[in-house]
């Protein structure tokens, strides 16, 4: 597959890996946060941990966005699909998470809930056309690289005046996460982050400087791809060997400075800034979430249908909290592979591919379990 | 006194009721006018609650199938082909000669009378081809919103000669792992016309009857352990389910899996994985090591396996992890597919 291919050649990445080794300074730790699940997805399925030194280690962060969806969140979407007069449309992986009293959306389907998987806002906005009689609800859900088709679906609802269409928004917001991660009393020790993909094709990398600066870290926008990984990695030590803390962009093919301005200026005219929102695993980060802005106040699900929040705490023995604060790895949580698994999932870790215990889970265990 | 005039069905215009679910003579009619003039056999001629069969004179092999599939036509193949397909390749894969099919037909009112004729023809096409008869059936009729069009159940008898035993508790370590040919093209065909997603150059399913393709690899390597159609949940799930059944591991080459391009485009696109998409004209299969340049000359000489491929070898694992040695010079596992495919977020 041209364009594709290219970035996960073997040869090039071992190339790479020994480029890597003679960059690393013995003795010195490099401990990396890859911000993204799409990153913690590349680093499983292609292997990367093992073709680089032990004394770097890349920790995963809470950038999966199922992963960060607080039960809350899910129990109210699962209220809406009940209701007989709705449907809900969603992203694919949503489906799964796990909410209160053993639900999902999988679940409230099967009790008869009308829940629609789409690929697209078209598609939710097209049910919604052809279904008149409905409330028809997107779960919109995702960080900055959801946002903007979320935002052509208001701006078109609007222009169609598509009564029965509204959006339950549940967006989140990468840059205040990272801030919150490194402001924490108990933060993990990080050296630097490999900054979001697609994310920033949106909002670019200038969003990052703050982060970089305020905290002295170093920030390079990297590549979903393997190649794109490793070499975010390299420049990533090559910056913290000399003692540089700047927001650098590997994923230049895609990333500029100030990102997609079309595109966030119809973010900025549909959505506007929470003053704060509640994280699975972070808790409440202030300013890091979007809400419909009050001029689309009529498509808004959560003022259509008067959701109430409540915050729902996680599963005891789950450490989906520990692990998107990179405080633990998935294989220290007890209920890993054993209780917690992909097709029973407790903690929504285990749910996408992207979430750093299915990706594990799936790409990982062998690794472990080889020695037998 | 002469036969009472009734006007023929409108294969045109017509749609199923009711009535033709309801035992009376509207649904004599359909039987007549479409099932038994397009299956058209002896057995069905004689218009018996019952197909009676001349003796097999061998181990006698029976398989079902129920498809349920959305949209009931899709580039390659429709619900009526498919019904023949699935059921014909179950008994293959025993290493049976497919002999006879029942076929249970669940209507929803309202279906036009035009789809459900081409459904039948293809299905009478398909089983043509493969050379066996449909000798007994049943129609039932739901109201409308109460099914999907049709569904079509197919239950299947072959023979199987004396000495083959294929099972998917006979893998051994050093076994040989083979592949008819790519990956993926049902699932993505359907897939492709279900969402809408038009892709420029179709993709085509590769829905075929497999019996004769399994013929001549068993013929090619008497030794033959076991033959799969790896169907829903893909070549992933098909190879973890004799893993666990014959307790041991397997090691494959991601290079060596045959996958087409715009498969693998259209796969990369949705955020899925062609191992893990559903094929229903491929088969797997797994010989002693001495015989694998013999199976896979066999595979590679029929029309239908002439993209075959050695992708793997069985090892010995207590842990029945299947692993992909992958392109990038890495290994992963290949695991159980968790609940359904879906597509990621991100």
């Amino acid at each position: 597959m041209k364009y594709v291919d290219e970035f996960r050649r073997g040869d090039i990445a071992r190339g790479m890996a020994a480029h890597i080794r003679t960059l690393v300074q013995p003795g010195r730790q490099y401990r990396l946060m890859e911000f993204c699940g799409g990153h913690t997805h590349a680093i499983a399925r292609y292997g990367l941990t093992g073709l680089l030194p032990d004394n770097i280690r890349l920790i995963h962060g809470p950038g999966c966005p199922v992963c960060v969806l607080p039960i809350g969140r899910v129990d109210s979407a699962i209220e809406l699909a009940l209701r007989p007069d709705v449907i809900l449309c969603s992203y694919g992986d949503t489906l799964r998470v796990p909410a209160s009293n053993k639900m999902s959306l999988y679940q409230a389907r099967a009790k008869g809930a009308d829940v629609r998987m789409v690929y697209s806002t078209k598609d939710a906005l097209q049910i919604a056309r052809d279904n008149p009689h409905k409330q028809v609800v997107f779960f919109a859900i995702g960080f900055e690289t959801t946002t903007p088709p979320t935002a052509l679906a208001l701006l078109q609802a609007r222009q169609e005046k598509l009564a029965n269409f509204s959006v339950f928004c549940n967006h989140v917001l990468t840059p205040p996460a990272m801030r919150h991660l490194l402001a924490a009393g108990d933060a993990v020790e990080l050296d630097g982050f490999i900054g979001p993909s697609h994310v920033s094709t949106v909002i670019g990398s200038a969003p990052y400087a703050a982060v970089a600066t305020e905290f002295a870290k170093p920030v390079v926008i990297a590549g979903f791809e393997p190649l794109d990984v490793l070499q975010s990695v390299a420049m990533l030590v090559e910056q913290i060997n000399a003692g540089r803390t700047e927001v650098e962009t590997q994923f230049s093919r895609a990333v500029t400075h100030e990102g997609n301005q079309k595109a966030r200026e119809r973010v900025a005219q549909t959505m506007t800034l929470r003053d704060s929102f509640e994280w699975r695993g972070l808790g409440q980060v202030p300013h890091s979430a979007l809400a419909i802005h009050p001029d689309f106040a009529e498509f808004d699900a959560e003022l259509r249908f008067a959701l109430p929040y409540r915050h729902v705490p996680d599963h005891k023995a789950c450490e989906c909290g520990a692990i998107l604060r990179g405080q633990k790895q998935p294989q220290d949580c007890k209920v890993f592979g054993i209780v917690c698994t992909p097709d029973n999932p407790l903690g929504s870790c285990m749910v996408s591919s992207e979430g750093a215990c299915a990706a594990h889970y799936h790409y990982g265990r062998f690794v472990q379990g080889a020695t037998a | 006194m002469s036969k009472s005039y009734t006007r023929p069905l409108d294969l045109k215009h017509g749609l199923v009721n009711l009535t033709h679910g309801s035992g009376g003579r509207a649904m004599a009619q359909l039987v007549s006018e479409l099932f038994a003039a397009e299956f058209a056999n002896d057995w069905l001629a004689q218009g018996n609650d019952q197909a009676i069969l001349p003796p097999p004179g061998a181990r006698i092999a029976i398989a079902t199938d129920s498809h349920v599939i959305s949209p009931l036509f899709f580039p390659g193949g429709d619900i009526g082909s498919l019904a023949v397909h699935g059921t014909v390749n179950d008994l293959a894969m025993g290493g049976a000669t497919p002999l006879y099919l029942s076929a249970g037909f669940i209507l929803e009112e309202g279906l036009p009378l035009a789809d459900l004729a081409r459904i039948v023809r293809s299905m009478a096409a398909a089983a043509r081809a493969a050379g066996v008869a449909i000798v007994t059936g049943d129609t039932k009729v739901v109201e409308r919103g109460k099914g999907d069009g049709v569904f079509i159940s197919t239950t299947g008898v072959g023979v199987v000669a004396d000495g083959v035993k294929l099972s998917g508790d006979q893998a051994r370590p050093g076994d040989v792992i083979l592949l008819s040919g790519t990956l993926g093209d049902h699932g993505m065909a359907v897939m492709s016309q279900r969402e809408g997603l038009g892709f420029a150059s179709p993709i085509l399913s590769d829905s075929a009857a497999l019996h004769t393709l399994a013929a001549d690899l068993l013929a090619a390597s008497p030794g033959l352990r076991l033959m799969r159609d790896p169907t829903r949940g893909g070549l992933a799930t098909t190879l973890n389910e004799i893993a666990q059944q014959s307790g041991v591991g397997m090691r494959l080459q991601e290079s060596a899996i045959p996958v087409q391009a715009s498969v693998r485009a259209a796969c990369e696109f949705l955020g899925l994985d062609p191992l893990y998409i559903a094929n229903e004209g491929k088969l797997v299969a797994i010989c002693p090591a001495e015989q694998a340049a013999a199976a896979l000359a066999a595979l590679q000489a029929h029309p239908l396996g002439q993209q075959a491929a050695i992708i793997g070898e069985v090892v010995a694992d207590a842990h029945q992890f299947v692993r992909v040695a992958t392109d990038f010079g890495g290994e992963r596992l290949l695991d159980w597919l968790s609940g359904e495919m879906l597509p990621r977020i991100c």
